[in-house]
């Protein structure tokens, strides 16, 4: 293969050279070679020739890229020490800069240089790891086609030069992981470098080397998640004032909110509207999508049920120990979503054994129910069968414990036990219909139920009363428990003896799969996700002429549910009772019916609002009391 | 091949109290942290271990962090490649200026076109790059091919060796070994040649005189007996 020079000024015009290959990398050996007898003049246009890289000719991008083809056939004769400023620009050369055939040559130089020499390896992996991400100039360009292409171009490259450097020094991807570690863009950087360089690693977790880095590299991808969910604060999603739609609308509505001229209908209208423009959510919500659309991957590939494990330890490590992680936890619940049986169920087992171990401490086992009667609530895969399995082990624990401690009331001494009795009331205000029409299923959950709630220990007096209330509420409708004077019922959103049991962290009031307000996420989320207005109670049947429960499965209601009572869900539930035009003397009545005798209305309420429609709550939301916090 | 040793190490591991709930699994992820690492004090890279706990009952270190102490009783496998070691690996590519070697699956090794002996010269057959000795015709280096070579120098925090072939008895292993066992072969049938000699000049041969040193081979080599 011949060469032909580039033509300098100095020389002819009919004066051309041909070189061989070989050649060409014995003019270069003894460039370098020249530095050591103190000749520089070679080696200094070697690196005239690295340096020189915009607005290059048609002829200087050939001189470059046979320079650096020569240089990769010399690598032996680079020194560390001699040649530290050629070095140096090699190094910093970005491939975004080039165009393919100048890529593959830099590539070709690296990979030679790595293999080449132990003390080359952590250079050249940092310099290929630099290349993750695109020079700021381009950052704007990505979602052009010109720059989807130039993206294209260089990460394949990249990734294919880890695979060859690994192939001949095998101890590379432990080097390679610490370096992309390291690497990460802290939150602080441009959202676009952020996206691209989490998108590399998932990269790397799914290439060829994967079996390698793969593991670690998850678990530093969740812990990014969760770095950024605590920065945004639990203040930047609540409500202002407080008495406005606490029972209102969830999510699924928004969409037809804000076609209308309300200002503010609805927490979550409201609540996602605080976090727009917030750019550490956009940066959550396209972190989380890129993650999302990862697991798809790995699915597709079999290899979800792998990689689930590594999310698992990292859920445990990370998440479980994060303080009311809000959007992270998702991941898990996508990834679950995308295979139900398997990881849908691990999930679930997984948090039921961390409940039930006395080993672990008492907030953990908290969270970890909490987790689980939130995902139990909400997660439209689960198969009944899994759901009923999942709270009669629930049911026996508590039972076992009521057994164990003959004991009065004191949420202090029994928060683990608390927060296990209103995970399961919770677990059944959104699935009480699937249990009530399966005879042996009421007679294992149920039965064993009412004693636990009868106990001394007064489960009903001590957790969250909205929880509490829209338990009973339908208990009674679906003619669960024997009607008894014993049950009390407060009438609060929330009552000092929840707050006990919640304690400083307040997991009374944490319901970690509640909607998901990143917009982007939501839309892989919302498929598969349980939302309250699907739900239909065991009262409703008390109130619905029309109803026509032929005793369907839960997710068959839940879309009949829908469809046949959207309008008066949005029309009546949405709003306060003033504008529903509720005769106020027939809904008196209507409580006045069930053995529990609520409180003076005035107290029944939150912030200010009362006399609303006793639904559960859609979201709960911690209290911001100063000692709640 | 040299450089692989087995040390019987007592060892006395420090843990942390949160591993406390479960010690062996922590003595195994705390060496397991060491493998594939060059160790000073095992003065070589770990590649394997055996464990032991001694003694149940630990010393708790007094300070903020109250670690706890474990004696246990290890057998490692140890790599400790120096200078002018021979070491064998497989070549995994192969081109002009050099050629790259995997010893153990782990560690590797380089060999620069000035390190391997003139006998040897670059060639391209049916597109397949390889070494051939051009005094012995069957004496071929290529990928795939297993090699032993001498240890120019270890790169102990990346494992990476220089090697290099120069000397004679560096090359192609199944080569060399194949010579090694045809000479040997000569050299038994050389001696019984002797033997014969003697007996027919009637000449005893005390068999305690007649010594066998592996310099015979060396002896053998200066009677220039090519086994082709």
């Amino acid at each position: 293969m011949g060469l032909e020079l580039p033509k300098y000024p100095e020389m002819e015009e009919d004066q051309v050279f041909n070189f061989t290959d070989s050649e060409i990398v014995s003019h270069v050996k003894q460039a370098l070679a020249s530095v050591l007898s103190g000749d520089n003049n070679s080696y200094n246009q070697l690196v005239g020739v690295m340096h020189h890289s915009k607005h290059l000719a048609p002829d200087e991008v050939a001189l470059l890229e046979t320079t650096l083809k020569a240089l990769a056939g010399a690598v032996s004769s680079i020194d560390i020490t001699h040649h530290d400023s050629l070095l140096s620009a090699i190094f910093c050369m970005s491939m975004w800069n080039y165009g393919p055939h100048v890529a593959d040559a830099l590539a070709e130089l690296i990979v030679s240089l790595a293999i080449s020499n132990g003390k080359y390896l952590d250079l050249c992996l940092g310099m290929l790891v630099s290349n993750f991400t695109p020079p700021p100039y381009f950052l704007d360009k990505l979602k052009m086609p010109h720059g989807l292409e130039r993206k294209g171009q260089v990460l394949s490259r990249v990734h294919a030069a880890f695979k060859k450097i690994a192939d001949y020094v095998p101890l590379a991807p432990l080097r390679l992981l610490t370096i992309v570690l390291q690497g990460m863009p802290t939150i602080y950087h441009k959202d676009r470098a952020i996206v691209i360089y989490v998108e590399n690693m998932l990269k790397l977790e799914s290439g060829e080397i994967g079996e390698l880095v793969g593991s670690t590299i998850l678990m530093a991808v969740v812990d990014r998640l969760i770095e950024l969910d605590v920065e945004i604060g639990w203040d930047a999603i609540l409500q202002d004032d407080f008495s406005k739609g606490i029972f209102e609308m969830e999510l699924e509505d928004v969409d037809d909110i804000e076609e209308s001229a309300e200002p503010d209908v609805g927490e979550f209208r409201l609540s996602r509207k605080s976090l727009a423009g917030n750019s550490i959510a956009e940066l959550l919500d396209n972190l989380l999508v890129l993650t999302f659309e990862h697991l798809e991957s790995c699915e597709r590939e079999g290899r979800l049920a792998k990689v689930f494990e590594t999310l698992l330890q990292s859920f445990r490590v990370t998440v479980l120990s994060a303080y009311k992680s809000k959007f992270a936890q998702f991941v898990m619940f996508y990834a679950c979503a995308l295979d139900p049986e398997n990881c849908g169920m691990r999930f679930a087992t997984m948090l039921a054994d961390l409940f039930v171990q006395d080993s672990q401490p008492q907030p953990t086992r908290m969270s970890a129910v909490s987790y689980l009667a939130s995902y139990l609530s909400r997660a439209k895969f689960l198969a009944a069968s899994s759901i009923s399995s999942m709270l009669k082990g629930l049911v026996d624990w508590c039972l076992e414990y009521c057994e164990a401690h003959d004991a009065d009331i004191n949420p202090n001494a029994h928060r683990v036990f608390y927060s296990g009795c209103q995970a399961i009331m919770y677990v059944l205000c959104f699935r009480m219909k699937v249990f009530v029409d399966v005879p042996r299923l009421k007679s294992e959950l149920l039965i064993p139920l009412e004693q636990v709630l009868k106990h001394k220990l007064n489960p009903l007096k001590v957790c969250l009363p909205s929880v509490v209330e829209e338990f009973l509420r339908q208990a009674k409708a679906a003619s669960l428990f024997t009607v008894c004077k014993t049950f009390i019922f407060d009438g609060l959103l929330e009552s000092e003896l929840s707050r006990a049991f919640g304690g400083l962290e307040r997991l009374d009031t944490f319901f970690p799969f509640d909607p998901c307000l990143l917009k982007k996420c939501d839309s892989f989320i919302r498929p598969m996700f349980v939302f309250w207005s699907m739900v239909k109670p065991a009262y409703d049947d008390a109130f619905d002429d029309d109803d026509d429960d032929d005793g369907s499965s839960d997710d068959d209601l839940v879309q009949d549910f829908v469809n046949e009572n959207e309008d008066i869900m949005n029309d009546e539930f949405g709003k306060s009772f003033d504008e529903q035009g509720v005769d106020m003397d027939e809904f008196d009545y209507a409580l006045k019916k069930m053995s529990i005798t609520p409180k003076a209305t005035s107290n029944y309420k939150f912030g200010g609002r009362f006399q609303e429609p006793a639904r559960m709550p859609s979201r709960i939301r911690p209290s911001t009391s100063p000692e709640s916090l | 091949m040299e450089g692989l040793s087995v040390a019987d190490a007592n060892l006395v591991m420090y843990l942390h109290p949160s591993k406390s709930r479960n010690v062996s699994q922590s003595i195994l992820r705390e060496l397991g942290y060491l493998l594939f690492k060059f160790n000073e004090t095992f003065d070589g890279v770990l590649l394997a271990y055996d464990v032991n706990i001694l003694d149940k009952q630990a010393k708790i270190l007094s300070g903020v962090h109250p670690y706890f102490g474990l004696r246990l009783k290890a057998n490692l496998l140890l790599f400790s490649p120096i200078p002018d070691m021979l070491l064998e690996g497989k070549l995994v590519m192969l081109s002009q200026e050099s050629i790259h070697v995997i010893i153990l699956g782990f560690s590797s090794v380089i060999i620069t076109a000035e390190n391997i002996r003139g006998e040897f010269k670059y060639r391209t057959k049916d597109n397949e790059e390889l070494f051939a000795s051009k005094s012995h015709k069957r004496h071929v280096i290529k990928v795939g091919t297993m090699i032993r070579f001498l240890v120019k120098s270890f790169d102990e925090e990346i494992l990476h060796i220089i090697g290099s072939l120069i000397s004679a008895h560096t090359g192609s292993i199944s080569w060399l070994d194949r010579r090694l066992e045809v000479t040997q072969e000569a050299l038994v049938g050389w001696i019984d040649v002797w033997r014969k000699i003697q007996n027919l000049i009637g000449l005893s041969i005390n068999s305690k005189s007649f010594i066998w040193q592996p310099f015979c081979i060396s002896t053998c080599e200066s009677f220039n007996v090519n086994v082709v």
